[in-house]
């Protein structure tokens, strides 16, 4: 594995280039694990394009809320650097030891005396548009990228200051600036840096509308891209989150999206490719604009093929149309004009029965692709990395995350157009190549953290500090959150309170940190979002200002207030003053907690043979940790060795024998095949579990484990499958054509037919392959015999992303697609002769066709199998149709909520091989994050025994579901195993004399909270 | 109605993992539902101990909503079994006492059931709202 020079150690240091989403997480990823990160990113602050967006898909998050955290996380890492702005200008060297150079635009404001008052900005004369906001808001010259970047400190953008302009006028930012942070002569500086190996995540740049003049997006103020539309919708964006259009700042009553602006297009474009994300975000868009609209608006969207291939993105899709009433239109518009005496515009469209139809709209969106930047592309040229036809990084389906040149590796956009989750996955997958390379240089350049010393607050009687978040206007726009710190002012032991934009933004952080100081405070409570979040970030700073971290406690006033509360203003007041009251009184009983090391079993676990489970395990193997591989069958490989080719061409089966060699010679790797995990004890670090083999039980300790079992195909009760010799599966075909299937070879017509037992009300998922899957085989054919028929009978075709290409090819190799729907599905029936009818509704012609084809395919669902009991025994989730459900949708696409476990591959949601790579090498980064450490941290929210009070009854014993409380016959009295209990309280519920007190859940607290939450004097 | 300007005061247990969850994604998809509930977060519904519920009777709650992870999906395994038990003796002490058992609601809601929980909560307020005051609430003030 190691490319370094003979007997030199690699160094311990990786670049990541580019900090939006996939680049924060690589660098998190990377840093938690024992490697120092240097993250270059181009502009003045990280974040990228999701700092700019309104909602996520499918959930409907507020982007900045779920992000923000890990910016913070990144800003405050000792293991991090973030060298922003920077641009990467050369590299030398070899894998394992790379020297890059690296330029440092002047900022002209010192960060470090900045303290980011805002000053400059105010004082600055000059206004020009602000990028962040699309050009829809102006920012001074004096500028910070957007409130919540991290690092949070102003710069001068020359290219605008009337400074650099006018030859030295101006000075206002220098004359006002309190910290004299501005410096007029500060220049570029450049510095070679010493790495190991690159990350790039350098993200997209969305395609640029202006040349399709048609469109008219330049003339007409109210044609928008999407991007502008993100920000007309932010809170924090140029209108406050109220939903004006452009010209006229009036609420639009019809809006229009317009799908594939700049994809799937050669003839305005070169972007033949799909960008994969923009059907999604334009559905989420159409329901977020209608939840904004006060009157109700029209939304509809044109598009082509409706790729909704993600997981749950289909009932999202179907929830839009049903529910939210977004109306859909499979049409591509090729005429905009303008309306006269208007700024509406009017739009010409074909529907899909053939009459031209125009109808007029207050506003169009135009959802415009993902395409590499020239910047992107000067970055490839200089690290010497090839793209490929459509100008993405290249890369095999095999290694999704190398690029062409050893040492370098890539994530997220540049790889190929794909949506938030995918680029985290391949976030982690980049940082777990990236630590294969440079194991033995592990914690060589790290930096340990420092423990912070904690103040004894044991004797001081509680100094509470209240902090009242605005969120932008997620709180403030319907509570009232000034009269909310003015009456946290009034409870008792509160000396401090304040209100905070975001209060989870790193300048907050440190704001906090002064506050504890400055008020000798020694407890804190934040009313915001929620807990399950944002907890552990005030936590840590709590701990970093020398607080224990437990004497904190946080008042959902957004999730379970503003945000459900919307049209009683006053009563979600109320309530928010109360839960801020509950919140206080609890924490002014809070003692601190202490908590304590457990050593951490560095093995992991994996269960499932396929190619994920092999590559996940491999990739814990390579970075130097014990696996353990359990498979159910004989063999490994699992359904990957069905599979004849991947999308781009390159056979499977050579790939999946050399990494079952791998795996089964790996001298860290251990195979249990024919084998079933069987039980499953203890918690992340220290898993004892039983792997049952052909009935003989063996105990593995292990730290974490990798949940890959893998999907299977479902086997379908229609379309004569089973009854009739020339209907297959997907499989089954590829198999037929391995074999040479004379049925197949001599075939002169053949027929696919998509969506079989997917997206139907029984399955209310898109299996993601089978698109793909029917297309490439169906070019096969045609390149077996080019006079055989081959027809396509589809609902959408889902050729996302670059498979796009493939769909192209198949069309003009002469495929035939025709498109049905749901309500109209195709017809097979059996000949007299033992041959196939199929009939299906033409969606042009309105008239039924009937193919007589020789052989029939039937791209059927993926589903899972056999995952309950794996689920429970770790105690993980499912979702509704059986797939392991992550811990977050987002940003946590390969993690369970129950730490030290993950999941990878089909098991989490049907997916093509490159992506269940990807997500395995993802689940390994992720594993070797807790598996690098020399310890985990335990105690904290336990339960605790009074033996003063214990009368010896027992109770506890006999309710704690994890065998943690022993009686202690001697004394007669009960007694909790710290390192067991996983605190549930069940025994302090259960005690007679409430003798058992669950740490930071106390009976005080909770009667102080009952009697809080319902105490007469009236909040307000 | 007569009872249109009652507005109840409902306190509500819910458990970390499951219900407070459900709480929170009822939040990020804006279902609305009535402001007349507090909410206080425990690790897990088996940690609420019948005294705490009488507690809040005693202190005036007009309802008090237990929330929890479905059976068999418990973070801690089997606590919410524990939460079963101890509300079904405590509605039969309930009922015993006088009052309508009916006050006090257990209901099941996972991560994933945003809409359940804000129609749990809708349907509860609307009920005790029907019901009116806590007749402890009453004996406390007539006393």
């Amino acid at each position: 594995m190691s490319a370094k020079k003979q007997g030199s150690k690699p160094v311990g240091a990786v670049m990541v280039v580019g900090a939006g989403i996939a680049g924060v997480q690589a660098a998190l990823d990377l840093a938690n694990s024992g490697f120092y990160v240097y993250v270059v990113e181009k502009q003045t602050g990280i974040g990228g394009v999701m700092a700019a967006l309104d909602k996520t898909f499918p959930t409907n998050d507020c982007s900045m809320c779920i992000l923000s955290p890990k910016l913070v996380e990144c800003g405050r890492h000792l293991n991090i650097e973030i060298l922003a702005p920077a641009q990467v200008k050369g590299i030398s060297g070899e894998p394992g030891n790379f020297t890059v150079k690296v330029k440092q635009p002047a900022r002209y404001i010192d960060p470090a005396k900045c303290i980011a008052c805002g000053i400059c900005a105010q004082k600055c004369p000059k206004k020009v548009p602000d990028e962040f906001n699309q050009g829809l808001a102006p920012r001074k010259s004096a500028y910070v990228l957007y409130p919540q970047t991290v690092p949070l400190k102003y710069a001068i953008d020359a290219a605008t200051c009337l400074y650099f302009k006018k030859g030295g006028k101006c000075k206002a930012c220098e004359k006002f600036c309190p910290t004299g942070a501005v410096v007029f002569d500060d220049q570029d500086k450049e510095r070679d840096i010493q790495v190991g190996a690159v990350i790039l995540a350098p993200g997209f740049k969305i395609f640029d509308p202006t040349p399709y003049a048609s469109y008219h997006y330049t003339a007409f103020p109210n044609v928008v891209t999407s991007m502008e539309f993100e920000r007309i919708l932010s809170a924090s964006g140029p209108f406050e989150g109220h939903l004006v259009r452009p010209s006229d700042h009036k609420e639009p009553k019809k809006v229009a999206w317009l799908q594939c602006v700049g994809s799937r297009d050669l003839h305005r474009c070169d972007n033949s490719h799909c960008s994969a994300v923009c059907c999604m975000y334009a559905i989420k868009e159409a329901v977020i604009a209608k939840e904004h609209s006060k009157n109700g608006l029209e939304a509809t969207i044109f598009f082509m093929d409706m790729r909704t291939m993600g997981k749950d993105f289909e009932k999202y899709y179907w929830r839009a149309e049903e529910e939210q009433g977004v109306r859909f239109v499979r049409s591509r518009i090729h005429t905009v004009d303008p309306v006269p005496g208007t700024d509406d515009v009017q739009i010409r469209y074909i529907d899909e029965e053939g009459n031209i139809k125009d109808e007029v709209f207050d506003m169009l969106v135009l959802s415009v692709g993902l395409e590499t930047s020239p910047d992107v592309m000067e970055l490839a040229r200089t690290l010497g990395v090839d793209l490929n036809t459509n100008k993405f990084a290249q890369t095999s389906p095999f290694t999704p995350v190398s690029t062409s040149r050893p040492g370098v590796f890539v994530c997220g956009a540049f790889q190929g157009p794909k949506d938030i989750p995918q680029s985290v996955m391949e976030a982690s997958a980049s940082a777990s190549a990236a630590s294969a390379l440079l194991t033995a240089a592990r914690f060589s350049l790290a930096r340990k953290k420092p423990e912070f010393p904690e103040r004894d607050v044991s004797q001081e009687p509680p100094r509470i500090g209240v902090f009242v978040c605005h969120c932008g206007i997620n709180i403030a726009g319907v509570i009232d959150v000034e009269a909310v710190r003015d009456y946290a002012k009034t409870l008792p032991f509160v000396e401090y309170v304040e209100n905070n934009l975001f209060s989870c933004s790193q300048d907050t952080q440190e704001l906090i940190k002064e506050r504890i100081k400055e008020h000798h405070l020694n407890r804190v409570v934040v009313a915001s979002c929620t807990p399950r979040t944002h907890e552990p970030l005030f936590q840590e700073t709590l701990r970093e200002a020398g607080l224990n971290r437990y004497l904190f406690e946080l008042a959902n006033i957004r999730d379970q207030g503003s945000w459900v509360h919307m049209d009683v203003p006053e009563l979600a007041t109320k309530r928010a003053k109360d839960q801020v009251r509950m919140s206080v009184s609890k924490v002014a009983l809070q003692q601190p907690l202490v908590e304590f090391s457990l050593p951490i079993t560095k093995v992991g676990l994996v269960i499932g043979g396929g190619v994920a489970g092999m590559e996940a395990a491999l990739g814990l193997a390579d970075q130097g940790f014990k696996v353990h591989l359990v498979e159910k069958k004989d063999f490994l490989g699992g359904h990957a060795l069905e599979l004849n080719h991947a999308w781009t061409g390159e056979a499977i089966k050579p790939f999946v024998d050399k990494l079952v060699k791998r795996v089964t010679n790996h001298p860290k790797i251990e195979v249990h095949l024919n084998s079933e995990l069987t039980e499953v004890t203890g918690f992340v670090g220290n898993f004892k579990s039983t792997v049952t083999t052909q009935g003989r039980d063996t105990a593995v300790e292990h730290g974490t484990a990798v949940i890959a079992i893998g999907g299977h195909p479902y086997k379908p009760t229609e379309y004569l499958y089973k009854e009739n010799p020339r209907v297959f599966l997907a499989l089954e075909m590829d198999q037929a054509m391995r074999e040479k299937n004379p049925l197949v070879m001599g075939a002169k017509s053949a027929v696919f037919i998509q969506c079989v037992g997917s997206r139907e009300p029984e399955r209310p998922y898109c299996s993601r392959v089978c698109c793909t899957h029917s297309v490439e085989s169906a070019v096969k054919l045609k390149e077996l015999n080019p006079d055989m028929d081959v027809y396509i009978l589809y609902r959408d075709m889902r050729t996302y992303g670059l498979r796009e290409n493939l769909y192209k090819e198949a069309r003009e190799k002469g495929v035939m697609f025709i498109r049905f729907d749901l309500d109209s599905k195709p017809k097979v029936e059996q000949t007299a002769d033992g041959g196939l009818k199929v009939t299906v509704l033409d969606h042009v012609l309105r008239l039924p066709i009937s193919i007589h084809p020789e052989v029939l395919t039937l791209a059927s669902a993926i589903i899972v199998k056999d995952q309950e009991k794996l689920a429970k025994m770790f105690k993980v989730p499912l979702n509704n149709e059986g797939f392991f459900l992550e811990a977050h949708m987002k940003l946590r696409p390969v993690d369970f909520a129950t730490e030290g476990v993950f999941v990878a591959g089909l098991a989490h949601y049907p997916k093509p091989l490159d992506e269940s790579i990807a997500q395995a090498k993802a689940a390994a980064a992720r594993a070797a994050v807790i598996l690098s450490q020399e310890s985990i941290r335990a105690g904290g929210v336990v339960a605790i025994v009074d033996p003063m009070l214990c009368s010896g009854c027992q109770a506890c014993v006999e309710v704690c579901p994890f065998g943690a409380i022993t009686y202690k016959e001697d004394e007669a009295v009960a007694e909790v195993n710290q390192a067991l209990c996983k605190g549930c309280g069940t025994c302090a519920a259960t005690c007679p004399s409430e003798c058992i007190t669950l740490l930071g859940f106390s009976h005080k607290q909770i009667y102080a909270q009952v009697d809080q939450a319902l105490s007469e004097e009236a909040a307000g | 109605m007569a009872d249109s300007n009652f507005e109840p005061r409902i306190l509500a247990f819910l458990c970390n993992w499951c219900t407070y969850a459900g709480a929170d994604l009822a939040g990020v998809s804006r279902l609305q539902y009535p402001p007349h509930i507090r909410v206080i977060r425990v690790m897990c519904s088996g940690s609420v101990s019948p005294h705490h519920v009488l507690r809040a009777f005693q202190k005036g709650a007009d309802g008090v909503l237990i929330g929890g992870c479905h059976i068999g999906d418990c973070h801690y395994l089997k606590g919410n079994y524990m939460t079963i038990k101890r509300m079904r003796f405590l509605q039969d002490l309930m009922k015993f006492v006088g009052m309508e058992e009916g006050r006090l609601h257990l209901d099941w809601i996972s991560a994933a059931e945003g809409p359940k929980f804000a129609q749990t909560v809708r349907d509860f307020t609307a009920k005790i709202q029907k019901m009116g005051p806590s007749p402890l609430k009453q004996a406390a003030r007539a006393a």
